[in-house]
């Protein structure tokens, strides 16, 4: 019988996790659709730790947004909605901030009494998501981790809505 | 749930008129005021085949600057251009005014943001009326229809990363 052998384990384990860094980023949102969602940890504006494979189970919508996106604070007040109506089937949403300065973000975040998790965004994190070049951009995210549906630009709200609780509905 | 829709839509609607209320209100005017793009006259705009045909071609370039979220620029711009700053934000402004100081008035200047549909954006008009303030005479403004990503990058025309 083949035994992996104990001393080639780490190689392994680094050439894994080498082959994983490497995997090119995606050039468009939209190649992420059916893919996992890149994983990312970083510090909430509340200085919560936010790991995103910490909400595998539930429904995420993660929302890429800023300030002086207008169509964007259309959206928000319906996303606290949503956190409200649908947390107890599983929803979480999570926001990445795409604005120069956190402290912009905060101020609208607390003034708007938003009731999920705000991040700020960075190069990577955009990269990632197959840069981010345009907002907002919405990925819903299933309970196995997977991109389930890309909303880009200005989206109707009725098809986001179906195409969540779709997802909520889906064990 | 109509009754859940309804109430909905109204908080929807009072929540974003406090908050254009409140970014309009002198507490959070901390930022130049805001100048819509559609603003710009059309003569002023210079379309992205018509740009990326001229950073092609022999021709003398023009200074092409981002006036927009600074994550965006770093993600992908247009080959050769620089950070200009965000138009919406005062610090942005001022960046843009040391950006092109003592550069000649007539100056070829294309000025781009892209970040939210074109008559969204809260970038271009005050940098476009800023360098205009300032004496500029030969700027343009690049026509981004819904963002830089869909108009510029996914069209492959000259780009860094």
């Amino acid at each position: 019988m083949l035994r992996p052998s104990k001393k080639l384990l780490p190689l392994a384990i680094v050439l894994a996790s080498l082959s994983l860094a490497a995997s090119p980023a995606p050039a468009d949102p939209a190649q992420l659709l059916h893919k996992h969602a890149p994983r990312f940890v970083r510090t909430g504006l509340d200085g919560r730790r936010i790991d995103l494979a910490a909400f595998r189970g539930k429904v995420v919508l993660l929302t890429f947004w800023a300030t002086w996106c207008a169509p964007c604070q259309v959206e928000m007040p319906r996303f606290i909605d949503w956190q409200n109506h649908y947390r107890p089937q599983g929803l979480q949403i999570l926001a990445v901030s795409l604005d120069d300065d956190p402290e912009v973000a905060r101020s609208l975040v607390s003034q708007r009494n938003v009731n999920y998790p705000v991040l700020m965004g960075d190069l990577r994190l955009a990269r990632a998501y197959g840069k981010i070049l345009g907002l907002p951009v919405n990925f819903l995210i299933d309970r196995r981790g997977k991109v389930a549906a890309i909303f880009q630009g200005e989206s109707d709200p009725d098809k986001m809505e179906s195409a969540l609780r779709a997802l909520l509905n889906a064990r | 749930m109509q009754l859940r829709k309804i109430s909905f839509n109204l908080v929807a609607f009072l929540s974003c008129f406090l908050f254009l209320a409140a970014v309009s209100s002198p507490t959070m005017a901390q930022g130049p005021a805001a100048i819509s793009a559609t603003t710009i006259p059309e003569s002023e705009l210079i379309q992205p085949a018509d740009l990326a045909k001229t950073l092609t071609s022999g021709s003398p370039k023009p200074l092409v600057l981002q006036v927009g979220p600074k994550v965006f620029f770093q993600e992908a711009r247009i080959t050769g251009s620089k950070y200009g700053g965000a138009g919406s934000s005062a610090q942005g402004l001022q960046l843009l005014e040391k950006t092109v100081l003592g550069m000649p008035k007539d100056q070829y200047i294309v000025l781009y943001c892209g970040c939210c549909p074109w008559n969204r954006c809260p970038n271009v008009g005050p940098a476009f009326a800023r360098l205009r303030e300032l004496g500029y005479t030969n700027v343009k403004v690049l026509y981004l229809a819904n963002n830089f990503g869909d108009d510029w990058v996914r069209k492959g025309y000259p780009q860094e990363h």
